[in-house]
Parts: C-alpha cells; structure tokens; sequence
C-alpha cells in the first residue's frame, strides 16, 4: 500500500487527466458517430460512400497507429499544433482527435444497428407529413434509434475509456503513464500497483455499465 | 390532382402501366383490385415515396417536384395514411399530431397544440392525446393517423388499406370518420375493399388489376354490374366471403 500512498497525488493526477480524456472525447465521438450514421443512411450515394470508407478505415486501423499519427504525424511532422507552447495542452487535445476518431466509428455502427430497430414505415410517415431527411433523422429515427442502442453504447464508452491508456505512446501523461513511470521506479510492490491501477479502472467504468442499463430500461420505447 | 401515362418498373417488373388517372377537387376515389396489382405503389408515386419511369403527375395544375425543399411542400400538402398506422412510438399522440405542423409548417406551439387537440376530438380520441401509440387499439392508433396527416391542412388525402390491419370490430369507427371527412368536402384517394364504404362514399370506384387501371365506373354499377371479366371475377372471390 505504501508505493500507492507515496504516490497518490501523481496517481489522482493521472486519473484525473483519464477523466477528462475519456469524458471529452466520449461527447465528442457521440457527435460525430451520430454525423457518420447519417451520413451512412443518407439518401445520397456520395454520401454514404464517404461514411463507410471513414468508417472502415478507421474501424479497421488499431488504436495505437491512430494515435501515434495523431502525436508524430500531425503533430511533429505536419506541424499541427493545438498550441505549441504548451505541450501538456496540445498532447490532450490531439489525443482527442486520435480518440475521437477511432471511436466515433463504433459510435456510428452501434447507431446504426438502432435505426435498423425503427420500422421503415416511420420514416416514410415522416417524409409523408413533409419532414426533409435530416428532420425526420433528427425528430423521428435518431431519438428512437438511441434509446434501442444504449446498453451497447455503454459498451462502447467503456471500450474508450480503457482505450486512453493507449494514449500512452503519444506520451500523454494519463494514469496509465504514471503506473508505467511508477513501475519503473518502485523496488517491490508491483502487485499493489497494479492491483491499484486496475480497481481505479473498474471504479470509473462499472458505473458507465450500471447507469447506461438503468437508463436503457428507463427510456425503452414500447411498440 | 392528375396522372398522365405514368409508368413505373421494379426492376424487371412493370408495376404501373399507362396509367391515367383525374381527380377532381373534393372527388373522393375508391381503388379496388387484387393484391400485387399495383395500388399502394400508385400512392406512393403520388407523394413521390415512389419515384416514376415515365409520364407526369400534376396536383393543382403543377408536376410534382423531384426533389428538395419543394417536394417536402408537397408532401405536407399530400396526407397519407397507411395500412400499418406508422405512428412516431417515441411520440405522445398529441405530439405525433403536432411534429409536422410544428417543425413544417412553423405554427406556433400554442396553436398547433390547440389545433391537434380539436383533430383528435374530431377523430374521437382526445381523451388518449396523451398517451403513446404502444398504449392504443389499433382502431385508436389509425384514427390518430388521419389526425396527424390532417394536422397538415392537406390538399388531398391517400388511404392505403387503412382497415385492413384492423381487428373486425374496429374497421368501423375508423371507415366513420374517414365517411366524414369525404362528408366535409375533402378530396381523397382510398384503396380498400371496404363495399360499404365505397358505395356511400365514393363517386367513382377504379378497378386495378397488373398494373393497369382495369375498369372505372359509379360505385353501384361498378358492384352491381362489372364490366370486366378481371373485375367480376374478383367481385366473386371477394363477395364470397
Ligand atoms: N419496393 C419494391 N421493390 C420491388 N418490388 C416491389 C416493391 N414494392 C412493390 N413491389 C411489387 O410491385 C407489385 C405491386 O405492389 P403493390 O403496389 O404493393 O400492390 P398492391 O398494393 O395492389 O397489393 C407487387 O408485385 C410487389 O411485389
Ligand atoms: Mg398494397
């Protein structure tokens, strides 16, 4: 226990900066999943096309590669900086692009498993009172399209969570970069630390499984 | 509201054939003919949720438009009503009435709230405006849905098979209002073998069979006595039971 109290400040920190990892790049994969599924559905061939090529390249790519042409490629080499002359600010923030990305994409498949959940007949009722495309997206397939898909989007958001530790190799200081730095430097106690990293994992992601279950029962819609 | 020489393929198969058809303001058309011969997709093609290969369709003197912000005008101003209700199920009944009004139209909320409320009355289900369609008869669920397409204010309403997925008992409170609405004066197309409905309603009745329009005729003489052999022998499959 005494390697884990010594270090406690630096651990909360590395938690902490997990937290608003994963948080960020959670609402912002929601939005941009929920953009990919329509486009995928879209009434326009061209449309549809870019959705799926998106969606498989990036599906397809592991995570790692993703972030490592976030931090080396864009940042290093394409010289795309969210601000270079704060290093900790600008690793966040292209993490997020890195992580965004990739999850969007099973953001965007899991939504699309949901629409399917909608009879076609609604859609055509929508287009029928004069809804265009995007209103009956909007109004009428998407919110039902969600409350089918909730129990998997927690998945999902569970998946992203334990994925920013990934973010490791972009040099990211998250809890994963100190439980590596803490290894390195401890002389015992491995067991404990990482007995302590993984229960601060579960701690963040068991309630993400619970909460979503609570409310997928809660905003079922009946047919 | 007029179609001229409208064709329409599905693939290989022909499903409309030349088909000319008028009808005139407050006109109400019952389409008749057995299943497959093409009557849901000659709907459909008239609020344009079917495309056509050939031909034109005109409401008002003007062709429907391909695409777009005018083609949603068009559909706002085309109810339809479908065989299987199609309510929006995250929706109170109140607020499927309103959505189109709301979010097409750009009525405000207090008016189109006050509107709806006098259309469900008016379909007999105003004590159910708050509920959600899951929680309605089938009977219920279709009467909402005329209520909602003529929250619309439409030109012209299209029935398809709107009993047809109707326990026995509730085709007539359905078949009453739409007698009503053919009553006050609205224009209306309805597929259906609803007899009793065609002849008290109806000023024409169109025989449909492979994609053609086979027979038109008054609904009593058409009943009574068909012309064609398609038509009589249909009547007799139909009669008999
Ligand atoms: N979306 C579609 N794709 C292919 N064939 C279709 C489609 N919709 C209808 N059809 C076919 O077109 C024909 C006419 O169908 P429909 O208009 O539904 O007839 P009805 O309403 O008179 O029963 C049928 O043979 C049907 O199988
Ligand atoms: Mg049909």
């Amino acid at each position: 226990m005494e390697a884990l109290f010594d270090n406690r400040e630096a651990i909360l920190a590395g938690f902490w900066a997990t937290i608003r990892l994963a948080a960020m790049s959670a609402l912002l994969s929601l939005v941009l999943g929920t953009l990919l599924a329509a486009l995928r559905v879209a009434p326009v061939p061209v449309l549809r096309w870019s959705g799926t090529v998106y969606v498989n390249v990036l599906r397809n790519t592991p995570l790692t590669l993703v972030l490592l042409f976030c931090s080396l490629g864009i940042s290093n080499t394409l010289q795309l900086n969210f601000d270079v002359y704060d290093p900790s600010f600008n690793g966040y923030w292209l993490a997020i692009v890195g992580l965004t990305a990739y999850t969007a994409t099973f953001v965007c498949e899991t939504l699309r498993s949901g629409i399917n959940t909608v009879p076609l007949g609604q859609a055509e009722a929508a287009r029928a009172i004069g809804l265009t495309f995007f209103q009956s997206m909007r109004l009428v397939i998407l919110p039902q399209a969600f409350r089918a898909v909730i129990t998997p989007l927690g998945s999902v958001l569970i998946a992203l969570t334990k994925n920013t530790t990934v973010v490791i190799v972009a040099g990211y200081a998250e809890a994963a970069f100190v439980m590596k730095e803490m290894l390195y430097e401890s002389t015992g106690g491995t067991l404990e630390i990482f007995l302590g990293f993984a229960l601060g994992f579960v701690v963040l992601t068991l309630p993400i499984g619970f909460l979503t279950g609570r409310l997928a029962r809660r905003l079922e819609v009946k047919r | 509201m007029a179609l001229e020489n409208v064709n329409k393929h599905f693939g290989e198969l022909h499903v409309l054939k030349d088909i000319n058809l008028e009808v005139a303001h407050g006109e109400v058309v019952v389409v008749i003919g057995p299943s497959g011969g093409g009557k849901s997709t000659l709907c459909r093609t008239i609020n344009r949720l079917e495309t056509i290969d050939s031909g034109t369709i005109t409401l008002d003197g003007e062709p429907l438009p391909a695409e777009g912000k005018a083609l949603a005008r068009l559909r706002a101003d085309v109810g339809m009503v479908f065989q299987s209700f199609n309510l929006f199920a995250h929706r109170t009944i109140l607020q499927n009435v309103t959505l189109g009004p709301l979010k097409v139209r750009k009525v405000p909320r207090e008016e189109a709230d006050k509107e709806a409320m006098e259309l469900l009355d008016r379909v007999g289900i105003a004590a159910q405006a708050a509920k959600y369609p899951a929680q309605l008869s089938g009977g219920q669920q279709q009467r909402a849905a005329i209520a909602r397409a003529l929250a619309m204010k439409p030109k012209l309403m299209l029935f398809d098979e709107p009993t047809s997925a109707l326990d026995p008992e509730m085709v007539a409170e359905v078949l009453e209002v739409m007698t009503g609405l053919a009553e006050a004066g609205m224009t209306m197309i309805v597929v259906t073998h609803e007899m009793g409905f065609a002849r008290s309603a109806a000023r024409r009745v169109v025989f449909m069979a492979d994609g053609q329009i086979v027979e038109e005729a008054a609904p009593e003489s058409f009943f009574t006595a068909p012309s064609s052999d398609r038509a009589r022998d249909f009547l007799s499959k139909i009669l008999r039971h």
